[in-house]
């Protein structure tokens, strides 16, 4: 639909020249946009519409106007009026920001100047991965088990199938506690003396990680302290099997190492655990296809693991036709070092602040 | 272990090929789950196709040359071609190896065309090192030597490795578990690997001849054991007309693939027999032995021998557990007339050994009790092949054919070099005061299933047993098994199992052969809610409350030297160590503040010595010495978790350590657990040993019941610390100890003059502190009002006490009571100080008013002024 075009009523044409009134306009938005502070800004505010202005001059010339014309003439003026008042308030706007904006500046902090150092602690790495270990199989519904350092001969080894004269003494080298008793006392040479008590203390079933301090008497270099930790897993309960033991690793295995580590068993030798196993993950560096780290096997050997040797329940006085368990069991500073590429074991013990602080 | 491929092969047929890689990573793969983890793999014998039987034809000087000479060689192909050499071991018509100028030898050196004085080098001729094998550096290879102007009566050209036999060769470094000494041979490991691949497997036998005996063993010589205890079978064998010759090559080659040096043909054999079979023998010269005859019986305190190592080896000189007595359990063999000729298992002496003028040999082949050997073997420090194998266990079956092995391969070597056999007299000299019997083990497989979670059916299981040595059967008649066994079988284990002795034993060799990485994994769920108990959670956060303060967390030894637990303050009651690595270092800590200051040490050494450093762990004590745990009667040193904080920080000291204490005792929301600091001369110096008596406390609480139980978990003792009370008031706990290191010990440690701030916990006890309780107490709407008190008072009265009766005091309308100002100066008296309090003052229900301000001011002040001497500051 076309649309008529409006009826315009025929009305004089106004009355100020409009190429004064841009004069004016132009003149005042040049004075207006000259000012360089709020002062300076008022006084162009005086000069543009003041009482002694050109515009003021005009507003009172339109008194004299015939009223058809003084309309036209009044709107003219008053559409001046709003562009400089837009102007003032533009550049009011502008003076304000950067009036602020210099406030801000002569405040300014180098925050890079900051002078103190860091003042947050620094977990030791061993604890870190001690209470990520304890943190996952807490997960599985295990309890955190602990069990003292300083353990009897009977505890270390004769309970766990070591009896005296057994190979596997000569294997481990074992520091003696001097208690007027020839080595009845010692210093546990593995976390194992917990499968013990824990076993002592009759709660069945047994779900628990042991991790703890242990003690073997070998020269401290790259690979070997006197004193380090280990973590110990035992789990007792009605059927238990080996194949639940190769599960409950390839449980654990991805959730310490990470969703794409896989773990594989093969046999091994512990008095204390019959069917034995070793088991080995995937090489992380390397994903398996072999590097250094692994020897280029792709497998880098974990720990040691195995079913309950049913000597041990009958130390005990578990029956091992009713239960049966598997236990394994790694070293925590083994894989710290594994983890963080440390290349020397005794940095672990030597707490130097530029060592401890990276972690 | 070593083993290499091709001696292997010779028990079973492998297809695994030495050039092959994949197929010796499959082999690998294989020992691995069969347990016998492979270590590395060697690669020999590689570039000995590029070798060539030569024959010398001509040996020419070379003019201004004394050291080398010019030798034509016949290399088979038509051709002669001159050398140059440096060798002078050989003569014309020897047949010797020659490579050609651009091959290369085993160990990777190519052969260039050299010119040496003129004369042209068109290869090398190669002595036994130079090719990887046996035998020395200096001289040539002499491969046969049929005289000048012979034939060479070799194929001249044939490769090395085609005329030895051997070829290329790969070894596997095995890792042999200790149950497992059947595999510390190499048909022990050949048998396991046929029985994985379902490969027929045998132990290769030869047919020998042997000069006829004229005299029976028995009147050549006799065997006896004198201590059954120690030696449980001693057998010989005699040989008369013995040749003592090099071994044949490839009994050479496999005792140097082995690690083993060639000696001799009798030697040789001895060892060659101990890696094929397992069982160590020991030959005598019958000459030189003394008297003709073999003893076994127990070493006499301090008797010594010569051993083959030319080592004096005392014996029967060593402690025995439970016994004050210097008792011997030593296993000597002696001669007829009783003079020691070897140690039973570990090494023969000197002065019977082999050598080239031996015509008659006595072959000693025992068995040992496997516990004396490792005794004396770790007692004389000795570990040798011999030792190691009867440590594990040989096979008591295997004693007579290994004894009869090592003569055949004597002649055997005789027949290669040519000489007439030796002579084998008759019969086997032999005393057995222990007789063996096989174990025979019921296995059910319902039970095997059960333990594995497999599902193998009890044919497949014997067919897994029978392949590594086991006879499997019905169970014999009246051979008791539980009801619900059906299908029970006996297993009879083979004699060189000793490892195997019982169901579960022979559920792992099931499981074994079966493949452990075949078993399926299942899932084991806990029936448990995992959670950390109350000490493990509380030391964590310890932990984090102190690495928020800016510590690091330091991990430090808990063997120790008595003088650094000295420097501490503690040397009494120290748990010593009966056999220390290093003299100094002999006892268990008793405090954590020696393993600190020295990391404190360590630091400032490297120019940081400005830190925090806390360590949580456990302390021991003699004191007291508890009673064991009801099964034994046993007396257990103490052994308690203590947590250790030291600031090393500028301009800081003591006033640090309580903060950290407040911010602990904050962040675990301890109550009424308070700092206890005594008068200096009072205090118990024990609870606060190494530390600044005037500017440290005691950290106490409350007991339950006066002399209370101990924070303890398990095996606390009612005093704690070895100090009753550790010194504080009687009705109150030891928790633990705050404030600043003493001087003198900051020195004694060799660290700058400083301050360092101190506090140790006790973790177990902290764990039963008591607590803020859960329920949470209401927060007013309405405005607060603060009143500041500023007392006088006396330097005696310690700041906590005017806090304590300042909330008595200020009722339950008080919100907080805070030290914020400390003032000593003028104004105020000598041996007075000022001490300014806010307290801040809001009600629930209602805003107080200035009356209700005034009121709560003035008790406060009469409290203070009343209880204590101490006096408005005006």
């Amino acid at each position: 639909m076309a649309t008529e075009p409006s009826p315009t009523t025929s009305a004089p044409s106004p009355p100020f020249d409009s190429t004064e009134l841009a004069e004016i306009e132009s003149e005042a938005a040049s004075r207006i946009d000259a000012a360089a502070d709020i002062e300076a800004l008022e006084e162009a505010e005086r000069l543009a519409v003041g009482k002694r202005s050109r515009f003021a001059l005009l507003y009172q010339q339109l008194r004299s106007f015939d009223p058809a014309v003084r309309k036209g003439g009044g709107q003219q003026l008053q559409e001046l009026r709003r562009r400089l008042d837009e102007a003032l308030e533009r550049r009011r706007a502008a003076l304000s920001a950067e009036e602020r904006a210099s406030r801000l500046l002569e405040d300014r902090l180098d925050l890079t100047e900051v002078m103190s150092s860091p003042l947050q602690g620094h977990l030791h790495v061993v604890t870190q991965v001690r209470e990520e270990l304890e943190d996952v199989f807490v997960g599985m519904g295990y309890e955190v088990a602990e069990g003292p350092e300083i353990e009897s001969d009977w505890y270390n080894f004769e309970a766990l199938n070591i009896p005296p004269d057994h190979p596997a003494r000569s294997s481990v080298d074992t520091f003696f506690v001097d208690s007027g008793q020839a080595e009845t006392l010692l210093l546990r040479t593995h976390t194992s003396p917990v499968q013990i008590h824990l076993l002592e203390r009759g709660r069945l079933p047994i779900y628990a990680v042991v991790p703890g301090r242990v003690y073997r008497r070998d020269t401290p270099d790259a690979t070997h302290l006197p004193v380090f930790h280990q973590l110990e897993g035992l789990v007792v309960d009605r059927g238990v099997s080996f194949g639940d033991l190769a599960g409950t690793i390839e449980t654990f295995v991805p959730a310490i190492f990470g969703a794409s580590v896989r773990s594989r068993l093969r046999p091994g030798y512990f008095p204390f655990t019959e069917p034995s196993a070793e088991f080995e993950i995937s090489c992380a560096i390397c994903d398996g296809s072999g590097c250094r780290t692994c020897s280029g096997t792709g497998w880098i050997e974990l720990g040691g693991c195995g079913m309950v040797h049913p000597a041990v329940f009958e130390q005990t006085g578990v029956d091992p036709e009713e239960w049966s368990g598997f236990a394994f069991g790694f070293g925590i500073d083994r894989l710290a070092i594994m983890r963080h590429g440390i290349a020397d074991l005794r940095l672990l013990v030597e707490n130097d602040v530029r060592f401890l602080e990276q972690f | 272990m070593r083993a290499p491929l091709s001696w292997l092969k010779a028990f079973t047929p492998l297809a695994a090929e030495a050039r092959h890689p994949d197929s010796l990573q499959e082999l690998s793969e294989s020992l691995d789950s069969l347990g016998l983890v492979v270590a590395g793999i060697e690669h020999v014998g590689e570039g000995l196709d590029e070798v060539v039987l030569s024959q010398v034809l001509e040996i020419s000087p070379i003019d201004g040359a004394d050291r080398i000479r010019r030798v034509l060689v016949d290399t088979g192909d038509g051709r002669t071609t001159d050398v140059v050499c440096g060798a002078w071991n050989f003569e014309v018509g020897d047949v010797v190896p020659f490579i050609r100028a651009g091959g290369e030898l085993p160990g990777g050196i190519r052969i260039e065309k050299r010119k040496m004085r003129g004369v042209t080098s068109n290869g090398m001729l190669c002595s036994p090192a130079e090719l990887g094998l046996a035998g020395d550096r200096a001289g040539l290879m002499i491969v046969a030597r049929p005289g000048a102007g012979q034939p060479p009566g070799l194929d001249l050209g044939l490769a090395m490795s085609e005329h030895l036999g051997i070829g290329h060769d790969a070894v596997f470094d095995l890792e042999v578990e200790a149950n497992r000494p059947d595999c510390l041979s190499m048909s022990g490991i050949a048998r396991d690997l046929a029985a994985h691949y379902g490969l027929p497997f045998e132990v290769p036998e030869q047919d020998v001849r042997f000069s006829p005996g004229s005299s029976p063993a028995g009147d050549l010589g006799s065997v006896r054991v004198e201590t059954p205890e120690l030696c449980l079978r001693l057998t010989a064998r005699v040989m008369r007309g013995v040749a003592v010759v090099p071994s044949p090559a490839y009994v050479q080659r496999r005792l140097t693939l082995m690690g083993m040096r060639p000696i001799n043909c009798v030697v040789d054999a001895s060892n060659y027999v101990m890696l094929e079979l397992g069982q160590p023998t020991h030959p005598y010269d019958i000459e030189q032995l003394g008297g003709r005859g073999l003893v076994a019986r127990a070493a006499h305190r301090g008797e010594s021998i010569v051993t083959l190592d030319g080592e004096t080896r005392f014996l029967g000189t060593r402690p025995v557990r439970g016994s004050d007595e210097l008792t011997s359990l030593d296993c000597l063999i002696c001669n007829a007339n009783d003079v020691p000729v070897g140690i039973g298992g570990v090494i023969g002496g000197q002065a019977s050994e082999i050598s080239d003028r031996t015509t008659s040999v006595l072959l000693e082949a025992a068995l040992f009790l496997p516990v004396a050997v490792a005794r004396t073997s770790r007692s004389v420090n000795l570990r040798t092949e011999a030792s190691l194998r009867f440590e594990r266990g040989v096979d008591p079956e295997g004693v007579e054919r290994a004894s009869l092995r090592v003569c055949q391969l004597v002649a055997e070597a005789a027949a290669a070099a040519g000489l007439p056999a030796p002579e084998l007299a008759p019969g086997l000299l032999d005393d057995a005061p222990a007789t063996f019997a096989r174990a025979r083990v019921i296995v059910r497989p319902e039970r095997v299933n059960a333990l594995l979670g497999t599902d193998i059916g009890a044919e497949q299981m014997a067919g897994l047993l029978g392949p590594i040595g086991y006879l499997v059967a019905p169970p014999a008649e009246g051979v008791a098994t539980s009801s619900g066994d059906a299908g029970a079988f006996e297993a009879v284990v083979p004699s060189w199992r000793p490892d195997v002795s019982r169901e579960v034993d022979v559920i792992e060799d099931i499981a074994r052969m079966f493949g452990y990485r075949k078993i399926p994994p299942t899932e084991r769920r806990s029936p448990y809610v995992g959670r950390l108990d109350e000490v493990q959670l509380l030391r964590r956060r310890l932990r984090r409350v102190l690495a928020g303060l800016g510590a690091h967390e330091a991990w430090t030894s808990s063997i120790v030297s008595p003088a650094d637990q000295a420097r501490a303050g503690l040397s009494e009651d120290l748990v010593r160590l009966s056999n220390p690595m290093v003299a100094e270092e002999s006892v268990l800590r008793a405090g954590l503040m020696a393993g600190l200051m020295a990391a404190l040490r360590h630091n400032s050494g490297h120019r940081r010595p400005w830190l925090r450093l806390f360590e949580v762990g456990d302390v021991f004590s003699l004191v007291p010495l508890l009673a064991g745990n009801g099964r034994e009667e046993l007396l257990l040193p103490d052994e308690r978790e203590r947590l250790a904080l030291v600031l090393a920080l500028e301009d800081d000291d003591a006033s640090s350590a309580v903060h950290a204490w407040r911010v602990v005792q904050d962040a675990l929301g301890i109550v009424g657990v308070a700092i206890e600091q005594g008068d200096p001369e009072e205090s118990s110096r024990g609870a606060l040993a190494g530390l600044h008596l005037a500017r440290s406390a005691r950290i106490c609480m409350p007991s339950p019941e006066a002399g209370g139980a101990d924070g303890g978990a398990g095996n606390g003792s009612p005093a704690g610390d070895g100090s009753p009370g550790g010194g504080a008031s009687a009705e109150s706990i030891l928790v633990g100890t705050v404030g600043e290191v003493d001087l003198d010990v900051v020195a004694a440690f060799g660290l700058p003059h400083r301050r360092i701030g101190w506090l140790e916990l006790n973790v177990n006890r902290l764990a039963s502190a008591p607590r803020r309780p859960v329920v949470v107490a209401p927060v007013s709407r309405y405005p607060s009002s603060d009143v500041d008190l500023a007392f006088v008072v006396d330097e005696s009265v310690p700041s906590y006490r005017v806090e304590e009766t300042l909330r008595q005091a200020a009722t339950a309308l008080c919100e907080s009571i805070e030290l914020f100002d400390v003032y000593r100066g003028t104004g105020v008296p000598d041996g007075r100080r000022s001490l300014a309090f806010r307290l801040r003052f809001c009600a629930l229900d209602h805003t107080l008013n200035d009356a209700e301000v005034a009121s709560l001011r003035r008790r406060c002040i009469d409290a203070v002024e009343g209880a204590l001497p101490a006096t408005l500051r005006g």
